[in-house]
């Protein structure tokens, strides 16, 4: 019988908690704050991009209302988790835009939430800047979303130039995860832009995403003996890659792009005296860099990756088409972001007519002595 | 038909449409926002793959834990149907379109049902819970490499053609199918397989058939829901059907109580609001969650209803004539 009083208790109190929680939180939006929306995974498998994302969002905010908000009103950020689940984000968008009344929306932070979101952000209207969807699909055919991170195939470009031009490549050998979209992608661009260049492509190796062993394909590029080989793929699998390539001997620069973040943590002997292609680095000599450094560690005491510096950048960026539109309106909102121009931490950034950033910076980093070293900027 | 009988169904009739009465007033008011809706159609879409899923779990008693990857066959398949259809230029109503993709995603999960369930339902318990973990990590494998889908980028141009109208009554039909089922000639002899497998066989009951007849027919259940969550998505990415959306169906079946489809469909309209309710609580709200869960199993192990099934007839009986009546599909104990 107690136990039968307890869970009556308990079941009251659940459905108890439904209705305070619906009740508080649709208390309407109030006249001094302007409420923008943050969508990303912060919990899950892909933590660690959302909550980089929103830290740096948050960062901005708190900078933003502390120089006077906009016109006098302080900016809210309002932060949903996605568990990089598609149907949780579709939830978290229309939570943000029925019972949060956002007038914008900074997110989603990985492609496939983003492309789930999309079609009803675009039925809506909503002014929409994702800071690091890279999916080509995420803009095209929607004039109200924008993104703050060049594309997979700009930064492909990027290292393809710069090997061509300031490492004086003629020969190019290339690396590619098979079934991997991020590293296809990339190394196609590379191709491309390094044939137009002048160069030569002396040979393509692939490999398994799960693969662990790279010995196979390295000796073959060992043979054809490239100037540069190129590596477009994330930490886990580029290090050992790179340890095996030291061992055996290979005398060629090895060239990345931004997936390498964070390569000199583990690897820092065997990425000694390679490059690769980032939003930004944090060594450059740039004030507004060094401002938001020592802003995020004293906020968050550790160091920002290219996540936090783009959540940044993008929440800077829809405040200032805020102002310029004057209004909370989304259609003139849509109209001032896509006609805005910011410098902001990962570059100057405006917008093509698809709403991608448009000759945006790719900061080129040598990894020297354990440390990422600013090398070069590049802009396609 | 005895009397009792009739009585039961006009109260039921008079109940759905009250309820669908209630929703559509409140939205046709905006009293019910988008946001309200979509949770709505999320849990219609839950309450189906619950019931399914109890089908399996509750009636035939075997633990199967690759419920999401029939959802993503029914979803996959469904979804290339209507894509097609819609690019053959085709002039259907939308809810002719959603009718047809919903046959085909349930049949096609059926079908599968039937393949992996022949072979495996030899299985008990724990190893047949493995192998449709494997299953189920096989489809999602699979959708994840095959191209024509869009791979690990996800499928992209299905049209949206489930608003609340439509996914209301198609759960409301689910709902009866099963019930039916659950009360039918097959079900009952599902259900014997459950108290005793020797037992069934002895009074003749032909026992390997009826465990794939129940397995195939929650596949294509399954499969229905499948279609229909990728219809209202209108986006579909393998990684959702990951392993633990399986483990959270099966949450739901287990908390509504094995063998209780009332208990399901309680439970599922719970555990989908749930989250959401909780999102103020930010990065904890999966803590209260997976806390709520704990204290739940605790005290009411045998899930919130157990076997029995609530009745509206009788609750009504209950509150005004006093009477004390119990009420289960298969004649359990609670």
């Amino acid at each position: 019988m107690k136990k039968r009083v307890v869970s009556v208790l308990l079941v009251g109190m659940l459905v108890a908690s439904i209705f305070t929680f619906a009740g508080c939180s649709s208390t309407g939006s109030s006249n001094d704050v302007i409420k923008l929306g943050f969508i990303g995974p912060t919990t899950g498998d892909a933590a660690i991009y959302g909550s980089s994302a929103e830290a740096g969002a948050m960062l901005a905010a708190e900078e933003i209302n502390a120089a006077g908000g906009i016109d006098g009103k302080d900016v809210e950020i309002i932060a949903y988790d996605t568990k990089a689940d598609q149907t949780e984000a579709v939830n978290a968008y229309n939570r943000l835009r029925d019972q949060d009344g956002v007038i914008a929306v900074i997110g989603g932070t990985l492609s496939g939430e983003t492309l789930a979101m999309k079609d009803i952000m675009v039925s809506d209207n909503m002014p929409v800047l994702s800071p690091t969807a890279t999916a080509v699909e995420v803009t095209q055919d929607a004039p109200n979303i924008f993104r703050a991170c060049f594309l997979d195939d700009y930064q492909g470009a990027a290292a393809a130039n710069f090997s061509a031009d300031t490492l004086g490549a003629k020969t190019a050998a290339l690396l590619v995860g098979a079934g991997n979209p991020y590293s296809e992608g990339v190394s196609k661009a590379f191709e491309t832009a390094f044939v137009a260049k002048g160069g030569s492509i002396v040979g393509t190796e692939s490999y398994g995403t799960t693969d662990k062993d790279f010995s196979a394909q390295l000796t073959k590029i060992k043979e054809m003996n490239p100037a540069v080989v190129f590596v477009p793929d994330y930490v886990q699998t580029v290090g050992p890659i790179l340890q095996k390539a030291k061992e055996m001997g290979i005398t060629a620069k090895f060239v990345g792009a931004d997936g390498w973040d964070g390569v000199q943590v583990e690897y820092a002997d065997a990425a000694q005296g390679n490059y690769f292609t980032n939003h930004y680095a944090a060594d450059s000599p740039s004030q507004t860099v060094q401002d938001f450094i020592t802003a995020y560690t004293t906020k968050y005491d550790k160091v920002p990756n290219s996540f936090a510096a783009l959540g940044y950048d993008a929440v800077y960026t829809m405040v200032s088409a805020i102002k310029t539109a004057g209004s909370t309106e989304a259609e003139s909102i849509i109209t001032a972001l896509a006609a805005t121009e910011h410098a902001g931490v990962t570059g100057n950034l405006k917008f093509n007519e698809n709403g991608d950033p448009k000759d945006k910076e790719v900061t080129i980093i040598k990894i020297d002595g354990g440390e990422l070293k600013y090398e070069a900027t590049v802009v396609n | 038909m005895d009397k009792s009988k009739r009585r039961a169904y006009i109260i039921n009739t008079i109940a759905i449409i009250a309820l669908y009465i209630i929703f559509f007033v409140l939205i046709q008011t905006q009293t019910m926002n988008k946001y309200f809706i979509g949770i709505a159609i999320l849990t219609c879409i839950m309450i189906i793959m619950a019931m399914s899923l109890n089908i399996v779990a509750g009636f035939l008693g075997q633990m199967a834990l690759g419920h999401a990857g029939f959802m993503a066959i029914g979803a996959y398949s469904s979804a290339s149907f209507s894509i097609a259809l819609f690019n053959s230029g085709t002039e259907l109503p939308n809810i002719v379109v959603l009718i047809l993709a919903m046959a085909v995603g349930g049949t096609i999960a059926g079908i599968f049902g039937i393949l992996i369930g022949t072979p495996t339902l030899r299985l008990r318990g724990d190893y047949l819970g493995i192998v449709t973990i494997g299953f189920s990590e096989i489809i999602r494998i699979f959708f994840v490499n095959f191209q024509p889908t869009g791979g690990a980028a996800g499928l992209k141009g299905i049209t949206k053609l489930v608003n609340f109208n439509n996914v209301y009554w198609i759960t409301i039909i689910v709902i009866i199918l099963i019930f039916t089922l659950g009360r039918s000639k097959q079900g009952r002899a599902i259900i014997s397989i459950r108290e005793d497998e020797i037992a069934s066989e002895s009074a003749g009951i032909p026992t390997t058939r009826y465990k794939v007849l129940g397995f195939s027919m929650a596949a294509f259940f399954a499969g229905i829901g499948g279609a229909l969550y990728a219809h209202y998505q209108a986006f579909l990415e393998p990684s959702k059907f990951g392993f633990m959306f399986s483990i959270e169906m099966f949450v739901i079946v287990v908390l509504g109580g094995l063998g209780s489809l009332t208990g399901s469909i309680i439970s599922a309209i719970v555990l989908t609001i749930l989250p959401e309710m909780l999102r103020g609580f930010a990065e904890y709200r999966l803590l209260v969650y997976s806390l709520v869960l704990i204290i739940m199993m605790i005290f009411r192990p045998q899930g919130i209803f157990g076997r029995s099934e609530f009745s509206l007839t009788t609750a009504i009986d209950a509150l005004i004539l006093r009477k004390n009546t119990k009420n289960t599909v298969d004649g359990g104990e609670s």
